[in-house]
């Protein structure tokens, strides 16, 4: 009877390994396949001999990337937006958050505040509305535009609420003793110990940022203005508008005349740097949604 | 009076906040006025003509709506059962794992994409489908003729769901990995020294016990039924799969910005957005009630 069970136990840990095993592959070969193609010879790319290894080895994409003005001028402009972004939008978040973290006998207004920016979160203008406040603010064509119509995120905010409401109230009682105001609370006391997650927040909105696309699609005109993402969603979706009603031969054709390894070379760049930071990504995620889910 | 001079740096800290939210959150809202106007973007909000419903008349009776309408309910709701099926098997047979590192691995691998932008993600998906990419090579090798994934309407309303679960089903996973993991260890015991075998004891401790979660990570899906991810279709799509896959934001998009009807554009937003607040409204009301839920 024991032998049994633990033969039934053993099968099924086989199989579940096998299967999750499959499962994780579902996550690697994309990005394998994508890496092999861009350090493919281009013939055997778009003949489409290019499976999980480089077929007829070659660096040519990467070297060609490297005089290619687009891809350097569009990098240039989101590490732009990622500076620029970021600190907008820390800043708001920070500020933001001090005042909203007092009790209501601190701060009689708090609740007007809170439902001021709640409401934000379940109802919005929309997309031609927004677009329209954007064009009448002057921000069209400008790198202002992928950064004030976001500045405040109202879920960072309550990230970092809920983490200064976790500071013991000491640190700021002593504080006041000594005359302290809230400035000088705010920067001198909470700013050096919200450090690991400001980190955090931090982190996510890089990634945002970095990640970003639509809105240089909609609110920039000069291509010569669009940031990686926007400059490589031009990229795939000129392909897809070529693909329109053509017949096989002639959809071969236009897969082929497009330079797919250089293309392809572009969109990997456009990862690789989320994946480097990914192991932290993943560590701060689940302590992000910890300190997401305190509740008041 | 002594409370208000004491609490004035603290309206002081939220007055970018306030601004910002003002004129690009609240100002979108007062913006959808646009919906009952013959809008002119030379005249704004103040000066365009009000015409009532005829926005919303003229929309309506357009032919496509209908079919945008179906296509957008569809593929959410197909997302949206997937995003808790798939995930809840895969934390389920994660937790059978005893060899921590693997477990790990699967993990890591499993959450990457969703990280990663739709550019990239979708310039990975379209080279897979493609005439000559992998998956008609798999295709071929059965000696079937390649398939037109990104032209057949049924196919690519297929591959946009799936590709969206392939991204986002980390997500899930790890807030249900960490429900299972946080279940009483005494309980299992227990159910041993009873005789319970391991498919016993999860359908007897383990579903019951993260059935909380689940439900309210149900009942808060249910809020984004008319958001069928306006992203990945926009960067996926092209004309000859609009029947199939062209949802309400898609829709706007191109109604507002590409053929500049601005009024019936907002309207078409207008109605999605009351809907939507009224599915928010009531999940988060069942939520709160269910389980205690609150995001404030």
């Amino acid at each position: 009877m024991r032998s049994r069970v633990s033969l039934s136990r053993k099968l099924f840990n086989v199989s579940n390994a096998l299967f999750l095993t499959g499962v994780t592959l579902l996550g690697i070969v994309p990005f394998l396949h994508l890496l092999s193609i861009s350090l493919s010879s281009n013939t055997a790319a778009m003949a489409g001999e290019v499976k999980l290894w480089p077929v007829g080895f070659s660096w040519d994409a990467y070297i060609y990337l490297g005089e290619k003005v687009e891809f350097f001028r569009s990098l240039r402009v989101s590490l732009e937006r990622v500076v620029l972004g970021t600190i907008v939008n820390m800043l708001l978040v920070f500020l933001t958050a001090y005042p909203l973290a007092k009790s209501n006998e601190q701060f009689g207004s708090r609740t007007v505040y809170v439902w001021f920016f709640a409401v934000t979160m379940f109802f919005g203008g929309g997309l031609i509305p927004t677009y329209i406040v954007v064009v009448k603010t002057g921000l069209i064509d400008s790198i202002w535009a992928l950064i004030l119509p976001g500045a405040l995120s109202v879920w960072n905010v309550i990230l970092m609420l809920n983490f200064f409401r976790s500071i013991p109230k000491e640190l700021e009682e002593a504080a006041t003793i000594d005359g302290a105001g809230h400035w000088t609370i705010l920067w001198k006391v909470f700013l050096p110990v919200s450090l690991p997650s400001i980190a955090t927040i931090g982190l996510f909105t890089i990634v945002g940022h970095w990640n970003a696309w639509f809105d240089g699609i909609l609110y920039l005109n000069s291509p010569d203005k669009y940031p990686l993402q926007t400059y490589l969603s031009t990229l795939i979706m000129s392909m897809n508008s070529m693909m329109t009603s053509v017949s096989v031969e002639q959809l071969k054709v236009l897969e082929n005349l497009s330079e797919k390894t250089l293309r392809t070379a572009q969109i990997f760049m456009g990862a690789l740097p989320i994946m480097l930071v990914y192991p932290f990504l993943q560590k701060y995620f689940v302590r992000g949604m910890t300190v997401g889910s305190v509740k008041e | 009076m002594k409370k208000l001079k004491k609490n004035y740096p603290l309206h002081v800290m939220l007055l970018p906040g306030v601004v910002f939210t003002l004129i690009y959150a609240y100002g979108p809202m007062a913006g959808l006025v646009m919906a009952f106007q013959e809008f002119e973007p030379l005249s704004g909000f103040f000066k365009s003509d009000f015409i009532g419903l005829d926005n919303f008349k003229y929309v309506f009776q357009l032919p496509d709506f209908n079919q945008v309408l179906w296509n957008t309910v569809l593929i959410a709701v197909c997302k949206m059962v997937l995003f808790l099926l798939v995930p809840l098997i895969l934390a389920l047979l994660l937790n059978e794992v005893t060899k921590s590192w693997f477990s790990r691995f699967v993990q890591s691998a499993i959450f990457l994409p969703f990280f990663l932008s739709w550019t990239v993600l979708g310039g990975i998906v379209i080279e897979l489908f493609s005439l000559n990419g992998p998956v008609n090579a798999l295709v071929s090798s059965f000696g079937l003729e390649p398939i037109m994934f990104m032209l057949d309407n049924s196919w690519f309303r297929t591959i946009i769901i799936g590709s969206d679960v392939w991204k986002g089903m980390g997500y899930n996973m790890i807030i249900m990995l960490a429900a299972i993991t946080g279940i009483n260890a005494t309980l299992y015991e227990a159910a041993e020294v009873d005789g319970a075998g391991k498919w016993k004891q999860m359908i007897h401790i383990t579903l019951p016990g993260i059935a909380p979660i689940v439900i309210v990570l149900s009942v808060l899906g249910l809020g984004g039924v008319l958001n069928a991810g306006f992203e990945q279709i926009l960067i996926m799509y092209n004309p000859t799969v609009y029947e199939g896959s062209d949802i309400i934001d898609t829709f706007v998009y191109r109604l507002g910005i590409f053929s500049q009807q601005f009024g019936p554009a907002a309207a078409v937003g207008l109605f999605k957005s009351v809907i939507s607040l009224a599915l928010v409204s009531a999940t988060y009301y069942a939520a709160y009630k269910y389980n205690n839920y609150r995001i404030f």
